[in-house]
């Protein structure tokens, strides 16, 4: 399958958002996809507050039959949560439990305004009530749950979708 | 040999010391802690992972600072916590210790935290749990005899990593009574394991082991000698209620002689750290001055403890 350039993809949702934004938004990436995502639509934007960046594995719903797996890594949110508008970033949307776990995180830190989903690809095969307000691109027919998509970045810091079977 | 806190897929099964731990186990375990210090910083200090699992807290020997970082650590991840004060119940009725594990098991839990004055306590629980087939079931020692504190252990080496980096060039002190000391046996396995190339112990020869040469460790009993040009000074408590016989003069004399003071301190290098497991006692192996002054970061392990506790419990139940 093809898939439209994520650089440009990057552009379009930022171009989503843009309209939206109010003076207490700030973005939240979810470790490391999403991260760097995050760290993109902030230049794009010309956002002032910093990204946040969020570790999910401590709230995974499949602890109890995985463990604790990869390498956890810091949760950092260096601004208050409280009545803020968050746009959660995700590179891709899958089945909604990434989501989950994050909209969990976050309220450990507070009460924000608000919270919305923005993805740069939303690929389908969803298993909990979850939609993003901003999507770049959505695939004409869901993945199979044998193939991963992933966003990478090369050291100059380039942006590309990579599917990979599981 | 067969490692009992090894299970077949090559996880942790129990925490039981730090000897004989393997190098990629002992820094998972430093690398799993470190984004656990961050949730104290936050409004709810508290992760789901453990939500819905009973940890029991087997206490047969006192201890404030270890139960409670233990208990904190556990109610932090969410586990429902009991603290059995086991001087005080059926032990002190008669029930073997045995006894005590089947009858918790029995009430469905999933994690002992065993402190007990007789060395190899928790590895008995860890066998009998195996041999009943509860591999559900984790054991974690939190002091055992004169054998073992391998959380002691873990979160020393934490701290030494956070303030220096790398253990590759550092020359490590460990003063005081080594000879009682269950935590100078853990910090000294995980100093070697982890490559340390120099590990120095300082105390009066009557409260160093006879066989700690064998432990790969430089001895000396002039401290002056001992604490020159050291990174690391990792200060034991003077363990009075251990002592039987004539080990010690009087505890002035020690002080005079194996008291951390800021003019023996100087003689480290400029950087060096001053650690200790508490509780200190001031006057004694450590001065007020030095306890209390910037090299000093003591109140920063105990923090750190917290988050090695965490990691070792998540990293055991989720086997």
């Amino acid at each position: 399958m093809q898939f439209p350039d994520a650089e440009t993809l990057c552009q379009h949702l930022a171009d989503q958002i843009r309209p939206s934004l109010q003076p207490n938004t700030v973005l939240i990436g979810i470790r490391t996809g999403g991260e760097w995502l995050a760290r993109r639509l902030h230049t794009l934007l010309g956002l002032k507050e910093p990204p946040g960046a969020i570790d999910i594995s401590f709230y995974r719903d499949d602890y109890g039959a995985r463990g604790l797996h990869g390498r956890p890594q810091r949760t950092d949110i260096p601004f208050s949560i409280e009545d803020a508008a968050v746009i959660l970033v995700d590179d891709v949307l899958y089945t909604g439990r990434t989501t989950r776990a994050a909209l969990n995180e976050i309220f450990d830190f507070g009460r924000p305004a608000s919270v919305e989903l923005a993805v740069l690809v939303d690929r389908g095969g969803r298993e909990l009530p979850i939609a993003a307000r901003y999507c770049a691109h959505t695939l004409p027919e869901p993945l199979p749950a044998s193939q991963n998509l992933q966003l990478e970045q090369t050291e100059d810091g380039n942006l590309s979708l990579r599917l990979i079977d599981a | 040999m067969h490692n009992p806190q090894i299970n077949r897929h090559g996880e942790l099964q129990h925490l039981l010391t730090l000897d004989g731990l393997p190098r990629e186990v002992i820094v998972g375990i430093l690398d799993h802690a470190a984004p656990f210090t961050e949730v104290a910083e936050r409004e709810v200090k508290k992760l789901p992972l453990l939500r819905g699992k009973s940890i029991f807290n087997l206490f047969f020997e006192n201890s404030t600072r270890t139960r409670t970082t233990f208990e904190i650590a556990a109610k932090r991840l969410t586990a429902d916590v009991v603290n059995l004060n086991v001087s005080t119940s059926s032990t002190a009725k008669g029930e073997s210790l045995l006894d005590t594990i089947d009858n918790l098991c029995a009430m469905h839990a999933d994690m002992f935290v065993v402190r007990h004055a007789a060395s190899g306590a928790p590895v008995l629980i860890a066998q009998h749990l195996q041999a009943a087939g509860r591999d559900h079931i984790h054991v974690i020692n939190a002091g055992d005899g004169r054998h073992a504190h391998p959380t002691q252990g873990l979160l020393d080496m934490y701290t030494i990593r956070h303030y220096k980096h790398d253990f590759g060039n550092l020359v490590i002190a460990i003063v005081g009574d080594v000879l009682h000391s269950r935590v100078a046996r853990s910090q000294i396995a995980a100093l070697a394991t982890l490559g340390v190339p120099e590990i120095r112990v300082i105390g009066p020869r009557t409260l160093l082991p006879t066989a700690i040469d064998a432990m790969g460790v430089r001895t000396f009993s002039d401290m002056r000698e001992g604490l020159r040009d050291v990174d690391v000074v990792m200060m034991l408590r003077l363990q009075n209620e251990r002592m039987a016989g004539a080990l010690l003069p009087t505890p002035q004399e020690y002080y005079k002689v194996w008291g951390l003071t800021a003019e023996k301190l100087a003689l480290a290098r400029p950087d060096a750290i001053v650690m200790h497991p508490g509780p200190m006692n001031r006057g004694i192996e450590i001065d007020s001055a030095v306890a209390d002054g910037a090299q000093a970061v003591i109140l920063p392990q105990v923090t750190f403890g917290i988050a090695v506790r965490m990691a070792v419990m998540s990293m055991l139940a989720g086997q």
